[in-house]
């Protein structure tokens, strides 16, 4: 592998691959379009979180919407909250969880900012009831290259609307956005987790599950007797009203880069070992806050450096029903195989409530996401037959996570991907994008 | 009957501003899209402060309005001005003080880094720099701290800048202007202390705002919202002076001692 003679700028989440991206801060929403001084190809970036290439643009400008952190409207009696597109999740919660309100839908990490959450229409542990993040999105600004602005909602430019939610930030830049909050009684999550092993017991629990979150941590380094082994995780917001405290600062960090022998099999296996055996029982039940329950690795800052300079691979797919059982069984026995997967591998039953966006990437199934540590001979092959076993078994991967797949096993995951590309806006851009039309 | 006490013994009579953390109510904001200023704001939002704000740029204003009223504060009032008008500061004061009833605490925040090669040059970029940094604050800081002097409390915070603690030839021209300003600052504060009126100097060093946005951010560089946080404490601990984040007090003093015959020869 060469080495990497000059530090870049601005890292994706997984930190591959290593882009010369150049960032310009914007502070107000009116910042963009400004003059003609911006060179023409420009991609919005927030918290910057994807993992892969989705959030990266080499040789353009990239649009830091971090500054435009301002709430601008909240109704208690509804819960709708206007916010600048650069807001975090982690803001909107310090803000609402005290009035008694939480996100209708969230992702692993609350350090993801609404806009990027629009952008990759993302989804978490209450898919199968609550759809994905643009189903609570009623309305946005979108802000065009040629000085547009457009006010976007089912009734309004209701093709932008559609082509922007899991749109990769292609379609514009979004200035603002109205997101529908739930309502909560309390901090707490009424949790119970599950034992399992191997993927019937995982299913049959899953049907039989009448939780609004769940998912189920699986051992995908495991084989033989303890072959996809896990915890099946469910919880649901408890109604017995306490005081509602903001959360604390996280104060863990990782302070430098890993190296790279730092994780290995014998490491990893340790550690899907300690984390299946921390549970005793078969079943425990119990009372929990949100930040463990939602978010355990965002009390570690910076925990990508685990991972090494190197950086990871996140592979996450979603099978349909109708091959999914042995699909998703294919897959893990090859990842199990490869002995390459890492910490915190997810599997998830998604639901049937259809995401609202031209692009999106869930649909009714079953997902697995899991991190792959970069070993150049042995990752990219290995996602390589992947991505390619998904394509058949008809399933799709995760542009946000991705920074692997080919252009032909792209446009066959979103066959849609041509009328999609009428609504891009000629000026936006992101890596992901070029690479995968470039041979199209 | 003479009322003068200090504004930490008039707050005991009022059971509610000991339970905020003896937070101000009504708050006057001159510069109030500056990000230092927001950050600040923000955090005194949710305790159901009032803001009369001012700033140059009515979209901007819209948007930073709609913050603090969403996050909680009770009345929030505002108006474009430019301020390097100094003509019309008196009026202005006095419009904030009707809107607001009375006022316990002024920021004055705006401020502009300005082009210390053009003004290298030509007299009148220089001149316009010091309109806004140093001669337009001197006007709102005489208003003001006869006005907090007159009610015997009152908090006036003013952002000055590392910068005036030594002029460098890359930026003395806003260097000399925050310099004036500390000076002005440090007599004013020496006259009305004893009328128990609290005048802050806040000297941030670098900090990621829309004002330092296009110089490479190192590790010196703090958020605007650690800088807020460290304000609201200098507050309640009626501090003079204050570096933030707290290593600057450090570096200037290093700064400072240099000598003159050898800071001379040095590129800072």
């Amino acid at each position: 592998m060469p080495s990497q003679s000059k530090q870049p700028v601005f890292e994706s989440w997984g930190r591959y691959p290593k882009l010369d991206c150049r960032v310009e801060p914007l502070f107000w929403m009116d910042d963009y379009p400004r003059g003609t001084q911006l060179p023409p190809t420009v991609l919005a970036v927030g918290m910057g979180r994807s993992y892969g290439d989705v959030g990266l643009l080499e040789g353009g400008t990239m649009l830091s919407t971090q500054g435009l952190d301002r709430l601008l409207h909240f109704e208690p009696a509804t819960g709708l909250l206007r916010c600048e597109s650069g807001v975090t999740l982690d803001q909107i919660l310090k803000f609402s969880v005290p009035r008694g309100w939480f996100l209708p839908v969230s992702p692993g990490t609350k350090y993801v900012s609404v806009g990027g959450a629009i952008a990759n229409d993302v989804h978490g542990k209450n898919h199968h009831v609550a759809g994905s993040f643009g189903n609570h999105v009623p309305r946005f600004e979108l802000v065009r290259s040629d000085g547009t602005r457009m006010v976007c909602s089912a009734e309004e430019n209701a093709e932008m609307y559609r082509a922007t939610i899991g749109g990769m930030g292609l379609t514009g830049l979004i200035t603002w956005a109205e997101v529908r909050l739930r309502a909560i009684a309390s901090r707490k999550i009424r949790y119970t987790g599950i034992k399992f092993h191997g993927i019937d017991e995982f299913l049959s629990i899953s049907s039989s599950s009448r939780s609004e979150c769940t998912m189920a941590w699986v051992d995908c380094i495991s084989r033989g007797r303890n072959f996809a082994r896990g915890i099946y995780m469910q919880g649901d917001h408890s109604e017995v009203t306490e005081p509602k405290k903001p959360s604390a600062r996280p104060h863990l960090s990782v302070p430098f880069d890993f190296p790279s022998w730092a994780l290995n099999r014998t490491s990893m296996r340790l550690f899907n070992e300690m984390y299946y055996r921390k549970q005793l029982r078969r079943q425990v039940t119990g009372l929990i806050d949100y930040e463990p329950f939602f978010y355990p690795l965002d009390s570690i800052q910076h925990w990508n450096r685990i991972y090494g300079k190197r950086g990871f691979l996140q592979f996450q797919c979603v099978i349909p029903w109708r091959y999914g059982r042995d699909g998703i069984l294919a897959i893990l026995q090859d990842i199990a195989d490869s002995g390459l997967a890492s910490f915190l591998s997810v599997l998830k039953v998604m639901g049937e409530i259809p995401s609202l966006g031209m692009m999106s990437f869930p649909q009714p199934g079953i997902t697995l996401a899991l991190d792959l540590a970069i070993q150049p001979a042995v990752t990219f092959p290995l996602f390589e037959r992947l991505a390619e076993m998904t394509r058949e078994l008809g399933g799709r991967l995760y542009p946000a996570k991705d920074a692997c797949m080919t252009g032909h096993q792209f446009r066959s995951f979103y066959p849609q991907w041509g009328e999609f590309a009428a609504y891009r806006d000629p000026a936006f851009m992101s890596a992901f994008w070029e690479r995968v039309t470039a041979d199209a | 009957m003479r009322r003068r006490r200090s504004q930490i013994d008039s707050l005991h009579d009022d059971p509610d501003q000991v339970r905020t953390g003896a937070m101000p109510k009504t708050i006057l904001v001159l510069g109030a899209t500056s990000a230092i200023a927001q950050a600040w704001m923000r955090l005194l939002a949710p305790s159901g402060a009032s803001f009369f704000l001012v700033a140059r740029n009515p979209a901007h204003l819209e948007a930073v309005i709609q913050d603090l009223a969403t996050r909680g504060a009770a009345a929030v009032y505002a108006e474009t001005a430019d301020l390097d008008e100094t003509e019309g500061h008196s009026v202005l004061l006095e419009r904030a003080v009707a809107a607001l009833g009375s006022l316990d605490c002024a920021l004055i925040a705006h401020g502009v880094l300005g082009d210390q090669a053009a003004g290298e040059q030509d007299f009148s970029v220089a001149a316009a720099s010091l309109q806004t940094n140093f001669l337009s604050a001197v006007s709102l800081v005489t208003w003001l701290a006869n006005y907090f002097a007159a009610q015997y409390r009152g908090t006036l915070v003013v952002l000055s800048s590392v910068a005036g603690d030594r002029g460098r030839k890359s930026n003395y021209i806003y260097g000399s202007a925050k310099a004036g300003l500390n000076a002005f600052l440090a007599g004013v504060r020496n006259r009305v202390d004893r009328e128990g009126v609290q005048v802050l100097t806040v000297r941030p060093g670098f900090v990621s705002t829309p004002m330092t946005a296009h110089v490479p951010q190192g590790p010196l560089f703090a958020t605007p919202d650690a800088v807020a946080h460290d304000i609201l404490k200098a507050m309640e601990h009626r501090r003079d002076v204050l570096y933030t984040p707290w290593f600057w007090r450090w570096i200037m003093t290093i700064i400072r001692a240099i000598p003159e015959w050898k800071f001379k020869k040095m590129d800072l």
